[in-house]
């Protein structure tokens, strides 16, 4: 299987998690184009591992646990940040703003 | 055939992802983003990555996903449907900073056509020799052994962190 359409489609993957990281203001769907951006990656991991070897894959494996942790860390975060003001709208944390 | 299935998977990727940026019901947005880790798994198994294919169904479609659900529903934002687009001048230079990301990356990808030509060889062989699994396990538990452990002391980290985070008088 030729590897350039795929990599063409991470491009696009992560360029519409990066379009939805600057567009919305909701952190939880932030969040979610964040770890749209982090799978695209490893598309791209995925695919030269066709290329350049078995080590892509294995570079997946950890990407995905330091995604796992980051996703319990932040949403975390999310929900103490919740208590204090109500809302997830990131534009209402104006605090260190001048 | 692969071809024909990876179109249709790509396809079925990028309307997941759009949906997760234009989805105005944060549950809509996390039930696109299922499709499209969904489909990017298949394309995993396209590409002969068997083993990521399940732990992406397993972890990301199923423990992550699962986790930003129980928060969603948590916080009682399932039916916040308060536009929350960033307007206007904004939007358009997103928009631009995007295009030309993808600019950048679609030039890079497109110009990396000449090495793909003996693509797959050496990863077939080790897979042929040692088993979809065994493949990916032989390095992790050898060349990569203190990577590995390290990951098990973040995910240690990562739960006593979200738990201090989360819990009501710190």
């Amino acid at each position: 299987m030729i590897i350039t359409p795929v990599l063409i489609l991470s491009a696009f993957l992560f360029v519409i998690g990066a379009f939805g990281v600057l567009v919305r203001r909701n952190a939880i769907i932030m969040f979610l184009c964040i770890e749209l951006m982090l799978n695209a990656v490893n598309l791209t991991f995925v695919a030269l591992s066709r290329v350049v070897g078995i080590e892509g894959q294995i570079f997946v494996f950890f990407v995905m646990t330091v995604a796992a942790a980051e996703a319990a860390v932040g949403l975390a975060i999310i929900i103490s940040i919740f208590r204090h003001y109500e809302t997830v709208n990131v534009d209402n944390f104006n605090l260190l703003k001048w | 055939m692969i071809d024909i299935l990876f179109y249709v998977f790509a396809a079925l990727a990028l309307g997941g992802a759009m949906g997760v940026v234009a989805g105005r019901n944060p549950v809509a947005s996390l039930l696109s983003m299922v499709v499209c880790l969904a489909s990017v798994a298949c394309i995993y198994v396209l590409l002969e990555a068997h083993f990521l294919a399940a732990v992406q169904i397993i972890v990301y479609a199923g423990a992550i996903m699962v986790l930003f659900l129980f928060v969603i529903m948590l916080l009682n934002l399932g039916h916040d449907y308060q536009p929350d687009l960033k307007a206007g001048l904004w939007s358009l230079l997103a928009f631009g900073l995007s295009g030309a990301m993808f600019g950048f990356l679609g030039r890079q990808f497109w110009g990396s056509s000449a090495m793909i030509a003996t693509a797959g060889a050496a990863v077939d062989a080790q897979v042929e020799q040692y088993g979809a699994i065994g493949a990916i396990a032989r390095p992790l538990y050898t060349t990569y052994v203190v990577p590995f452990e390290i990951t098990g002391i973040l995910l240690l980290v990562a739960i006593v962190g979200a738990l201090v985070l989360a819990k009501r008088n710190v």
